[in-house]
């Protein structure tokens, strides 16, 4: 099977690649899938004031699992919470040009997408009010 | 060093240039039809499938009558499986085979389970990949009919204890069907001292033209009967009807020809250079584990599951090299590898697996560079693995939930 010019160009060039410092404030993770299916995203963002100010992944997973994620957190970088929980899997599949059998791929990274900002979400509850 | 590399061996093998001279003059030349038995150019093509046959059958220490032609090794698995069932089904249906087979045989013992005519025993392989003979000779009973065993795994290189099996065969009267597709041409294969009655073998994978392969089928001691699969002109003393392809049939020749000449050397060659390949990797690379069998094992076969990273990807990031991976992303199902699974390999490390098959026109230099190429690569998946990432501050993977898809 060959792969698509961008998901090649993702998985040599990955964007984003890497992980936050931990206990980085306004940081939201992600984390999907499963070692035993082959493929586990780990997708984080940073947010200030409703705005994600910078996003970052690391996966395990084929090129297109790779390409997917690095596709998110292109995506995430300047959207607010509000327009990133609009990101789908199709747009994914879509822009990568992913195959049907490569699908499951760009599922996993809206998983991770929604997993981060849920994550982000219940922090920022759990915070007091004055500190948000 | 022209790239890409060819590390795919067990797969397919480039044809011989040797081996295609010898085709050249039975495609327009001398094209007659081995069954025309009136004219010269019938003659010709009889002539040159016989010489074939001979060259075959010495590689495998058999007899030239009890080589029948046939399209490769999955029509040789049918024919064996489908024939003796057949021919034999009055003394029994009991099939023995092994889980790490080539699906060419488990689709076809499967096939016959399906159909009601056969009972299956699918024995299991100890952590090396290999069949236990005890386990063969307790699995028989007075139905079995077939023993299915065969010679090398195409994926783990691992060699079977074939003599050992052979012997119980005979001593209980059951045939002996060996798949050694992966084995003919690499190491000696000895009909006669192994007990085979039935061996599958293939042209394309021992530098000879693809579409061509053999059935063995002992002819005396015992003499092995099997009921055709394919009605027609009664070719192949009425196992195999179908006018044979003499081109290719003359190219399966020269290349058992050239493979009982060379093999010796060839094996010695290529274990030296998989023994380079396996030692540089494995040392460079942490958490590296070898699949199959240590030491007993094909000369070109290495097979290695980098853990943390998964196999397709690594394919990618070497995409000039040709090699294979046991990950299910490489495939139509989403398992990984049957035979790995068999070998009690995890699932994680079955989806991690790289297979290297080494061949005749590899160089030491294609070596060094797949060496170099395979440590780069590993070590940049394994920055973007957040399995990596977890395992390095020491969490333990497995007491992870995780959220499986």
């Amino acid at each position: 099977m060959a792969y698509s010019d961008k998901v090649v160009d993702h998985f040599n060039n990955p964007r984003n690649m890497g992980s936050f410092k931990k206990g980085e404030e306004g940081v939201g993770t992600g984390m999907v899938g499963a070692p035993e299916c082959g493929d586990v995203m780990k997708l984080q963002i940073k947010v200030q004031n409703d705005t994600i100010v910078d996003a970052k992944f690391k996966t395990f997973g084929c090129g297109s699992a790779i390409a997917s994620s690095s596709l998110a957190t292109e995506w995430l970088k300047g959207k607010t919470i509000d327009e990133a929980q609009k990101i789908k899997n199709t747009d994914i599949v879509q822009e990568l040009n992913l195959p049907p059998v490569k699908i499951h791929c760009s599922v996993l990274a809206e998983d991770a997408i929604k997993a981060a900002l849920a994550d982000y979400q219940k922090k920022a509850d759990e915070q007091p009010a004055d500190t948000k | 060093m022209k790239l890409p590399i060819f590390l795919d061996n067990h797969s397919t093998t480039p044809m011989d240039p040797r081996v295609l001279e010898a085709m050249l003059p039975y495609f327009v030349e001398k094209f007659g039809n081995a069954a025309s038995r009136n004219h010269a150019f019938g003659w010709a093509a009889e002539e040159a499938v016989e010489q074939a046959r001979k060259q075959i059958a010495k590689l495998v220490k058999a007899d030239s009558k009890e080589i029948v032609f046939t399209s490769g090794a999955t029509e040789s698995d049918n024919l064996a499986l489908k024939g003796v069932l057949e021919m034999y089904r009055e003394k029994g249906t009991h099939i023995i085979t092994s889980s790490t087979e080539h699906r060419a045989v488990l689709d076809t013992a499967k096939s016959l389970e399906a159909k009601g005519l056969a009972t299956v025993t699918y024995l299991p392989v100890d952590k090396f990949g290999m069949v236990n003979p005890q386990d063969v000779q307790n699995a028989i009973t007075d139905k079995t009919i077939l023993i299915s065993i065969m010679l090398a795994n195409n994926e783990i290189g691992t060699i079977n204890p074939v003599q050992e099996i052979g012997k119980i065969a005979k001593a209980k009267g059951v045939l002996f069907h060996c798949d050694a597709t992966q084995g003919v041409g690499k190491i000696p294969v000895d009909v006669q001292g192994m007990g085979i009655d039935l061996m599958s073998f293939s042209a394309h994978k021992l530098y000879g033209p693809k579409g061509v392969g053999a059935l063995y089928v002992r002819k005396r001691n015992p003499r092995v009967r099997i009921a055709a699969q394919m009605d027609g002109g009664g070719h192949e003393r009425g196992m195999r009807s179908g006018t044979l392809p003499v081109p290719l049939i003359v190219g399966f020749g020269k290349a058992c020809d050239l493979c009982e000449q060379e093999m010796a050397t060839e094996a010695a060659r290529l274990a030296k250079m998989r023994d380079h390949l396996q030692t540089d990797i494995m040392a460079a690379l942490e958490e590296s584990y070898l699949n199959g069998h240590p030491t007993n094992r094909l000369p070109g076969n290495l097979n290695i599951s980098f853990a943390y990273v998964e196999g397709e990807s690594l394919l990618m990031g070497m995409k000039d090299i040709a090699l294979s991976s046991g990950s299910a992303c490489t495939s139509a199902t989403l398992e990984p590898s049957y035979v790995l699974r068999a070998l009690g390999v995890g699932t994680e490390l079955a989806h991690s697996s790289i297979r290297f098959g080494l061949g005749r026109f590899n160089s030491d230099e294609e070596i060094d560079y797949t060496i170099k190429k395979v440590i780069e690569v590993v070590t940049k998946l394994r920055e973007m693995s957040p399995l990596y990432e977890m395992a390095k501050e020491g969490v333990d993977l497995k007491s992870v939930q995780w959220a499986a898809h």
